[in-house]
């Protein structure tokens, strides 16, 4: 039990240094996301004057948790393996950094989209800031949309908002899946 | 034909579409995790509209935040008013904008790019949340 304890304080100290202002781990409804959204703009709120970074934020905060909530394998870590669970799983965590905020997503997804996400993650990272709006509006006016109810702008958006690169990696798991971890750093 | 309202919630918007003025309103927020859903009514509404239009259309676009989901329907909102104008109706879309929320000019103009309807960008002090 004191083991358990330690871990308590230790994990305190970790989110306390790390600046963390909200962290979430579990099973994601639309509802719960509706709370974290309501946390998230009350904190931004209190802590960020400028408001066009307290809407970059609050953008790419809601842009993460839809694709934790849409692009999602369902499962979570047990053991040395993964196992199936009822709604979309995942972690999420904000911090507040010297440059600006973090807004860091992770979940498991299919490991036959890794490399599609991957490549596509990659391309935005290459694309100026003008190649991105280009490519947004080409993306927007095209007509079709994604099996998500989406265009495939998600990351896209994300990425215009942040004024950074998408920091990224997959662990690939058991069962033909990977975990997904994404870093946004919003400059502000 | 009967107007459409809808009170917003914290992830979609205040909706007031009346036939009888041509005024289309659209404030708040739409940040919903399944646009398609929430858009459907709408879009259905002013493809019944587009039969017999107000001889003048004026949509007012009053968005504090939308997520990309919301994006492509809020397109397709647009592309059913260009069909309307096409039909000869006098359209506008006046697209309300926070003096310092640049992203959402520039969203407005992107949608001033693709839409065959003008577009009136008018800055406003602060949008009221909700």
């Amino acid at each position: 039990m004191s083991g358990m304890l330690d871990r308590v304080h230790d994990l305190y100290d970790e989110l306390e240094r790390h600046r963390v202002m909200l962290s979430f781990k579990g099973e994601l409804s639309p509802e719960l996301i509706t709370v974290v959204l309501g946390l998230v703009e009350r904190k931004l709120d209190a802590i960020e004057p400028d408001a066009k970074s307290r809407k970059r934020v609050f953008n790419v905060v809601v842009e993460c948790l839809q694709n934790l909530y849409h692009h999602n394998a369902n499962l979570r870590v047990e053991g040395d393996g993964t196992q199936p669970t009822k709604d979309p799983h995942g972690v999420v965590m904000i911090a507040h950094a010297d440059t600006g905020y973090s807004v860091l997503t992770g979940n498991f997804m299919v490991g036959g989209e890794v490399q599609q996400l991957k490549e596509h993650l990659d391309r935005i990272n290459s694309a100026t800031p003008d190649d991105l709006r280009e490519w947004y509006r080409a993306k927007l006016s095209d007509g079709t949309y994604s099996a998500a109810g989406g265009g495939g702008l998600g990351m896209i958006d994300i990425a215009r908002r942040s004024g950074g690169k998408l920091e990224y990696a997959f662990v690939p798991y058991d069962r033909d899946s990977a975990f997904f971890s994404l870093n946004v750093n919003v400059t502000t | 034909m009967e107007p459409l309202q809808l009170e917003g919630s914290p992830k979609t918007p205040y909706v007031h579409f009346d036939p009888a003025t041509g005024l289309l309103e659209l404030k708040g927020r739409s940040i919903p995790e399944n646009s398609i859903d929430f858009y459907k009514p709408l879009i259905d509404w002013i493809d019944k509209y587009g039969r017999t239009p107000n001889s003048k259309t004026a949509l007012h676009v009053q968005l504090e935040y939308f997520n990309t989901s919301s994006s492509k329907c809020i397109l397709d909102v647009f592309k059913k008013l260009e069909a309307i104008r096409a039909g000869g109706t006098e359209v506008t879309v006046l697209w309300h904008y926070e003096a310092d929320d640049e992203d959402m000019l520039e969203a407005g103009e992107d949608y001033a790019g693709i839409i065959n309807v003008p577009f009136k960008m008018i800055q406003i002090a602060e949008v009221d949340g909700q």
